[in-house]
């Protein structure tokens, strides 16, 4: 294989640089040798920074304003009880959670050929309406919004008949084979008989109608990854008890194909030897998802959403899963790796190693041409789910940035384990943060960058620092070697934009403005 | 012409409207030193944070009081209370708007009590709450935002003796036609309290610390002393007595009103002018005089290329308006006029306004409360080639290939939501340039082949005599 001297030169540079992940393994394992040996773990290596610049405000104890807010909140290495996550969110706070409904909505929204009905005000149908960058290679209706529109008197009546009706007119003019039915907040309280009301439909239409108990009060975003994994349980059944026969492809839970992320998995897997059956829901369908059950087994990568299913299909189906994650060079190696030694094929394997190699090699050399800019920098990352955030720590020291503050919205116990077990003393840890909290941390922690979603951009902006979407609304991929290439070219053009330069001179900013300029070349 | 609404269909087709908290944010937004809560479940407010921040690119900071299943069926009372407390901890505002969602009202939550115990229990007497009713299946945002700025006037305004400073009211408008309307009144040397101007709060100049209440906004003094003022223009032709703040103030206070179209459009604009100056009796500057002559001069420049345009009008109704005026006046054939709105007003105003442009022979339509998928058939029916509205009507392009000139809420495809510049002689320029470029563009796009393909070949036998027939 042809390897420009400079690519080389990046694969030496981080395998022995400390963090040694799989770009190391893979440059040892491809024969070439290495000047240094490899670290084996990189939690021991603490990150180069320059320190002259950004001495870590020690003194500084985070004291959240808000009394109840602060068993969400710690610091590495100063706090040692559990975080608390997964409780509702405080009134008055401004959390940047969404609800049930927005939880169900996201898993079950890239199944292209359904109808996704609202039951429910218009608002909460406008407001999702066609905000999520998951594509299709088939039908797109699932990119429409429909909503029953309750409006005053359906409210005072009742909204069944209601909801009847727009199920016979949808079904007349697009003739689906299947439709959800999400309840909202005020379905949940004028008692509609949603199950009822799919049932009936379903039997008048001879097609599947499935109600997703997603009224938002009821829980928080998890509580609509639940509803809407049940949902997915019901329509995967197999009618009358039928014996499904088994195969050898997967499934691959928790991919959305946003920006055709499940696309380039599905091709990796393909090259590798291994069949893609279907994916929970990135262009899926009504077909190819009813022949769920008869994958070998499953892959879970977006975890807060789909290990409930996974678990579930694991009792029922008996198919086993295996947790993954396609963000960032050493986590998409690594995952490839586990998911072709479950199939025990000797050839599968040769396969495997040779996709990374040849992946690994065609991107190392902007990925290091990135991470010699980017070298110090320190992020802040306040996002949806706890695999993205652990992912993300990870990616980060991959371009030899630093995470500082970490957050989700979602996460679980275990994440947060994980999470505190993988960054660096300091770094403040929280879940299911505000703006006060988020732009209090930033500036304490002097953070460089912000990831997150649509409502953190402008705050990161305001601020005057770099920002990373990192979102269901995103137009481009971060998964696998693609993605991870995309994402370094994303914190670059953010980090090292010129337009920080112009920040204003005060106080405050005079140490920060210094720093920017110095998006440089660094000699490692 | 004819007129249709959607009110007889079960299931809304990709909406063309948000719900009433949304434009109750917008209002309170434009009031100094104001912080929001929407009473109900998280959701509401995540979700109209995401969709206002998308097309301001600022920070949008409302509470929620979060209520969960247990604040659903025994009441939100402690919920609302805590978000209260929460709020003043966090933001010490000056005033705070309450606005609830289809919950709260739907379990019938008392917010005018709640509220006012609140004050009493935490001692906080001098802090202004303002509660609005704004269930989102009670209307559009248009409708929530109207409904707030006359809270917002009846909870602060006061007898007050006459002063000179003329009350301006306006729909929800640009932060850009905001400053433009300030620079116009200011040009006429005419003093005023405009509410509710967010045009510093929801497009904040970068500061070197962040504030967590952008500063800017009608101050609460200003709301306060609009009863004594000589006069109450209200930019706002459409809007329902029923929640007019201007009427409010002519009831309650006896302040003269006008109510007037957004000053887009020629004829809008001299109107605007005009009243201005029978109000103050002030002179219009020779710069805003030519201003106007430089309109005329770019109407007449283009008349021709927007003689080719049929336009499909969506959104907000007084933007629907005030476009259609600007399309009529330049030649544009208005084909189909549409609002997710309820108001029926709007539909004998426009319908009075086509009647006087002659060149509007053909079939239009005028629909109200309704939905994309009504719009979309209506345009393959009627040839339209332009659309004029918000964001949403992406999907025209994406479907049917009709280019979009953004104008209204939300704009979240496009940067510059916020500076879009439409009122005002100039503004109205900037706004009918951007139309006549999208016409152009779509001219020249294929104008060579397309010609090639029509004149070039020799035409058929059969062609000829259908020709000569
Ligand atoms: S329509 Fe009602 S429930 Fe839906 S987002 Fe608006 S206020 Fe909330
Ligand atoms: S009403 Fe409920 S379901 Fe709808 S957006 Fe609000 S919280 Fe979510």
């Amino acid at each position: 294989m042809d390897i420009s001297s400079d690519a080389m030169d990046g694969i030496e540079r981080l395998a022995t640089d400390g963090r040694k992940g799989l770009l190391g393994l893979c440059a040892a394992e491809s024969g070439y040798t290495l000047r240094r040996p490899l670290l084996s773990s990189f939690e021991t290596a603490p990150i180069a920074v320059n320190c002259e610049v950004k001495k870590m405000h020690e003194n500084i104890r985070p004291i959240p304003a808000i009394e109840e807010r602060k068993d969400s909140i710690q610091t590495k290495g100063r706090t040692r009880q559990e975080l608390k996550c997964d409780t509702d969110s405080v009134a008055g706070c401004v959390s940047q959670r969404a609800c049930v409904y927005c939880g169900a909505r996201v898993v079950l929204n890239p199944i292209t050929d359904a109808i996704h009905l609202v039951h429910g005000p218009i608002g909460c149908a406008s407001y999702t309406w066609d905000i999520r960058g998951s594509l299709t290679s088939g039908a797109d209706l699932f990119r429409f919004s429909f909503s029953t529109d309750l409006e005053e008197l359906d409210v005072i009546f009742g909204g069944e008949k209601k909801l009847a009706r727009a199920i016979d007119d949808l079904t007349a003019k697009y003739h689906p084979k299947l439709i959800f039915v999400y309840s909202t907040c005020i379905v949940g309280v004028i008692g509609d008989d949603l199950e009822a009301v799919c049932r009936a439909a379903a039997e008048k239409h001879g097609i599947q109608v499935i109600p997703v108990q997603s009224s938002g009060f009821a829980g928080n975003k998890s509580a609509g990854y639940r509803a809407a994994c049940d949902a997915l349980l019901n329509l995967i059944k197999p009618e009358d008890n039928q014996q499904i026969e088994k195969d050898k492809t997967i499934n691959y839970l928790g991919d959305f194909n946003l920006a055709g992320e499940l696309w380039i998995i599905r091709n990796y897997l393909k090259r590798i030897g291994i069949e893609l059956n279907v994916a929970f829901t990135g262009d899926s369908s009504y077909e190819t998802l009813k022949t769920a059950t008869k994958a070998s087994f499953n892959i879970v990568q977006c975890a807060g959403s789909m290990i409930y299913l996974a678990n579930k299909m694991k009792e029922l189906y008996n198919i086993p899963y295996l947790n993954v994650s396609f963000l960032g060079l050493e986590d998409t190696s690594e995952s490839l790796r586990r998911i072709a030694k479950t199939f025990n094929d000797l050839e599968i394997m040769r396969r495997t190693e040779e996709l990374i190699k040849m992946e690994t090699v065609s991107i190392i050399g902007e990925i290091q041409y990135y991470r010699q800019r980017l070298q110090g920098k320190k992020a802040a990352v306040y996002v949806g789910g706890g695999y993205k955030a652990i992912s993300l720590i990870k990616q980060f020291r991959e371009l030899g940035i630093e995470v500082v503050m970490i957050g989700t919205q979602t996460g679980s116990k275990e994440e947060y384990a994980t999470i505190n077990n993988l960054v660096n003393d300091g770094t403040v840890i929280m879940d299911d943060t505000n703006p006060s909290e988020l732009e209090r941390f930033i500036l304490e922690k002097e953070a460089d960058l912000l990831v997150g979603g649509v409502k953190e951009r402008p705050l990161a902006y305001k601020m005057g620092i770099a920002f990373i979407d990192h979102n269901h609304d995103r137009r481009h991929p971060l998964s696998g070697y693609a993605g991870a290439v995309n994402f370094a070219r994303e914190v670059y053009s953010t980090v090292c934009s010129p337009v920080w330069k112009y920040r204003k001179r005060g106080d405050k900013n005079e140490k920060a403005e210094q720093k920017f300029p110095q998006c440089e070349r660094k000699s490692l | 012409m004819k007129k249709q609404s959607r009110s007889f269909r079960n299931v809304s087709e990709n909406p063309c409207n948000m719900c009433m908290p949304l434009g109750g944010i917008i209002a309170f937004k434009g009031i100094q030193g104001s912080m929001t809560l929407l009473h109900g479940s998280q959701g509401c407010a995540t979700y109209m944070r995401r969709t206002i921040s998308e097309h301001y690119s600022e920070p949008i900071d409302v509470a929620s009081s979060s209520l969960n299943e247990k604040g659903t069926v025994f009441g939100g009372e402690a919920n609302l209370k805590k978000g209260l407390e929460n709020v003043c901890l966090l933001y010490q505002p000056r005033i705070i708007g309450v606005l609830t969602t289809c919950l709260a009202e739907t379990i019938g939550e008392d917010i005018q009590r709640i509220t006012a115990d609140y004050k009493l229990e935490k001692q906080r007497p001098e802090l202004p709450i303002i509660n609005v009713p704004t269930p989102g299946y009670g209307g559009s945002h248009s409708e929530g935002y109207w409904h707030t700025v006359k809270k917002i006037t009846a909870g602060l305004a006061k007898e007050t003796p006459k002063h000179s400073k003329l009350n301006l009211i306006i729909p929800h408008i640009s932060a850009a036609d905001i400053r433009e309307l300030k620079r116009l009144l200011r040009l006429m040397t005419i003093e005023f309290t405009l509410l509710p101007d967010y045009s510093d709060t929801l497009d904040a100049p970068y500061a070197e610390t962040y504030q967590k209440i952008p500063s800017g906004g009608t101050s609460i003094e200003d709301i306060a002393t609009m009863p004594g003022a000589p006069a109450t223009i209200e930019l706002g032709i459409t809007v329902e007595e029923g929640v007019s703040p201007g009427k409010y103030l002519e009831n309650e206070f006896g302040v003269p009103l006008y109510r007037l179209p957004l000053p887009v459009g020629i004829e809008n604009t001299n109107l605007f002018f005009h009243t201005l100056k029978e109000i103050t009796g002030k002179e219009i500057p020779e710069e805003i005089q030519r201003e106007r002559g430089r309109l005329l001069d770019g109407m007449f420049d283009s008349h021709k290329h927007n003689f080719q345009g049929k336009a499909v009008i969506f959104g907000e109704p007084e933007q629907v308006f005030s476009a259609t005026k600007l399309c009529l006046e330049n030649g544009v054939t208005p084909k189909i006029m549409a609002t997710g709105s309820r108001t029926r007003k709007i539909d004998q105003l426009l319908a009075e306004e086509l009647k006087k442009f002659e060149h509007v022979d053909q079939e239009t339509v005028i629909l109200s409360d309704t939905d994309f998928s009504i719009i979309m058939e209506k345009c393959r029916q009627m040839g339209v080639n332009l659309a004029i509205g918000h964001s949403e009507g992406k999907i025209l392009t994406e479907r049917e290939g009709i280019s979009l000139v953004r104008y209204g809420f939300p704009v979240h495809d496009r940067v510059g939501g916020q500076r879009l510049l439409s009122v005002g002689y100039q503004g109205t320029l900037i706004f009918l340039d951007r139309i006549t470029n999208t016409l152009l563009e779509n001219k020249y796009k294929n104008y060579r082949a397309r010609m090639f393909e029509k004149y070039y070949p020799l035409p058929s036998p059969a062609e000829c005599e259908l020709k000569a027939r």
